[in-house]
């Protein structure tokens, strides 16, 4: 434990995350049935992010597809789910993080051969094609999707442990998800693993020079998050009970993209941030009793406050303490300066 | 398939394609020489699309009208929004990070939209055709095909020769083509590179925003009309090589007939080919058909 936190500002990390958690696990004891609705999808929006800031903020890949991996979690849960009973969580989660990493590796292992802005646009060309398979053909469904009959149950040798059709159960399941995945990939990113892929994002010819062949890194890497994607993809099917082609379409894979880059890259903090920035920039511009008939042109309100966000936080929302701090030394600076 | 049906799927490629050229044209012209991924290029063709509709009975009234009169306001209009925008919201971009601006021009994507719902709303209008140009030529026995249809494809293949023309045979493209390769010595020799993109930016601009007048008779107003395009644009782009002319013009006509003959040959899998076809492309050349260089 000592070897991570070798800084008092790793440490002051540690504590905004863990008051974060603390706080997370208290809203179902405080608030109502809508706000620990809203907080549940974006805990579930959040795991995506932090399944997507793996390689943009890490890794230096931007993906423009991740949407597919979320669908195809989702998909998989709904349709391998039994029609008229419950599965049970032991087979289903693995069933559908699989079908995502499966996916991821096919889809990894071609676009790894371009880069740049071509490594985006195919990232986005294997997304596309999924959407169409489930759009275009009887497969999943057409444009209305296909329902969850029965959500599964956590079942240990007859005894049933956990039910997700109770708003509660599910609450705390995806919390817990979502503390897991931010300590895996905290831990992953310290691992010589995490090490590799910074050192391919700062400069990856220098990697290979160094004797690294940072091809099988980026993939292992691709599949990690594809796998993490389906994770969300799992958790947001279970949530709704229903799967649509939208999960797949571009909007979702910009959306989560703007997440992190709103939250700060290159900083998982970034990611849960971004998620719940975004969440609730969302809800503000929607809400009535503040714009009022005014609120159904909410989208205007949002893309003006990421314009703003652009102009005004360079580093994201996560730099923002940093840009005061620099801002307030700067000025104690200058005043002393002209005392002098 | 007949001749006379094959024939007239033909044209409709071509005149897709074409359309599809003069949207990926400016948005590969600002990609490639400035830097910069636009992803609210789409929406000029949705504001060029609702300013054929809304600016009509504007223009009838002031200037006595006709289709011709609203395309030059609509063109200056568009050089006009083109060049306060890059002024505004781009100026200050270049020495961020490429997903700065992806997260920039989202905002202003929605923003766009927004606006557009507020003012002329969320209805689909169509818009008739010039009278001039509304016939039908014969075509075979029983076809025929609209005239419109011929008059877009003129007006793309017109304003590609002229953006040839320009970049390769003028001393504003050859500055234009200097500052894409390196843009602090194209300053030093004294070019107002600022200038110079702000002029790149607002003819890109209005480029997209002429594609969008010109297509409204055909394909309807509608709001989404934008991200639609836009995102066939990016492939279209990608596979022609970054900031090629040649080969976005090359990469749309290839897309045009993919496009229109696949909803014919397996209407099921039309929308899959297209990006089936890009990534086939991106994994035999990695950088495209043509590289700009």
């Amino acid at each position: 434990m000592n070897a991570l936190l070798s800084s008092s500002a790793d440490r002051g990390k540690l504590v905004f995350v863990l008051l974060v958690f603390a706080a997370l696990a208290l809203v179902p004891l405080l608030a109502g049935q809508f706000a620990v609705d809203l907080v549940t999808k974006t805990m579930v929006y959040a795991i995506f992010a932090l399944s997507l800031e793996l390689l943009v903020g890490t890794t230096g890949l931007v993906c423009f597809g991740h949407a597919a991996l979320f669908g195809i979690g989702a998909y998989a849960a709904v349709m391998l789910s039994p029609e008229s009973d419950a599965a049970n969580l032991l087979w289903l989660l693995p069933a559908a993080v699989l079908a995502a990493a499966v996916y991821a590796a096919c889809m990894g292992a071609l676009s790894l051969r371009t880069k740049g802005v071509y490594f985006i646009m195919v990232t986005l060309a294997f997304a596309q094609m999924a959407y169409y398979v489930v759009h275009d053909t009887p497969l999943g469904g057409g444009t209305d999707g296909i329902y969850l009959n029965v959500k599964p149950v956590l079942s240990v040798g007859g005894h049933m442990l956990l039910d997700l059709a109770q708003a509660g159960s599910f609450y705390a399941f995806t919390l817990v998800l979502l503390a897991a995945v931010f300590a895996f990939l905290a831990v992953l990113l310290r691992s010589r693993f995490g090490r590799a892929l910074a050192g391919i994002k700062a400069n990856e010819q220098r990697m290979r020079a160094t004797g690294f062949a940072t091809y099988p890194y980026k993939l292992a890497a691709f599949v990690v998050s594809g796998a993490l994607a389906g994770l969300a993809g799992f958790l947001f099917a279970v949530k709704d009970g229903v799967v649509n082609p939208e999960l797949m379409a571009w909007h979702l894979s910009g959306a989560v993209l703007i997440m992190i880059i709103l939250g700060g890259l290159g900083h998982l903090r970034g990611a849960l941030i971004g998620a719940f920035a975004f969440a609730l920039l969302q809800e503000f511009f929607k809400s009535e009793a503040i714009f009022g008939h005014f609120a159904k042109h909410w989208h205007l309100g949002l893309g003006l406050a990421i314009i703003a966000s652009v102009a005004l936080l360079p580093d994201g929302l996560v730099g923002l303490p940093a840009q005061w701090r620099q801002r307030l030394l700067g000025k104690a600076r200058g005043a002393a300066g002209e005392q002098a | 398939m007949d001749f006379a049906t094959f024939l007239i799927q033909c044209l409709n490629a071509l005149q897709y394609g074409l359309l599809l050229f003069l949207v990926a044209a400016g948005l590969t012209l600002i990609f490639g020489i400035m830097g910069v991924i636009n992803l609210a290029h789409g929406s000029f063709y949705m504001i060029g699309a609702y300013m054929a509709y809304a600016l009509a009975p504007v223009v009838a009234g002031t200037f006595g009208g006709g289709f011709f009169a609203t395309l030059f306001v609509g063109l200056v209009l568009a050089v006009i929004l083109g060049y306060v925008l890059e002024w505004v919201f781009f100026s200050f971009l270049y020495e961020r990070e490429h997903l700065q601006q992806v997260l920039m021009t989202y905002g202003l994507i929605l923003v766009f939209e927004e606006l557009r719902s507020l003012i002329v709303g969320d209805d689909v209008h169509g818009v008739a055709p010039p009278p001039l140009l509304a016939g039908t030529l014969p075509l075979g026995e029983v076809m025929t095909y609209p005239v419109y249809r011929l008059f877009i494809s003129g007006v793309c293949l017109l304003l590609a020769g002229g953006m040839w023309f320009v970049f390769t045979r003028t001393r504003l493209g050859m500055m234009i083509r200097a500052g894409s390769s390196n843009r602090e010595m194209v300053q030093s020799l004294g070019v107002d590179i600022k200038f110079l993109y702000r002029v790149v930016f607002a003819a890109g601009v209005a480029v997209a925003v002429l594609a969008g007048m010109v297509a409204a008779p055909v394909s309807s107003v509608y709001p989404g009309m934008g991200s639609q395009v836009l995102i066939i644009c990016f492939v279209v782009v990608v596979i022609g090589g970054i900031g090629s002319i040649r080969g976005a013009l090359l990469a749309a006509l290839l897309i045009g007939f993919v496009d229109t003959f696949g909803k014919v040959v397996f209407p099921q899998a039309a929308g899959v080919l297209v990006y089936l076809l890009m990534a086939l492309i991106l994994l035999w050349k990695p950088d495209g058909l043509f590289k700009a260089g």
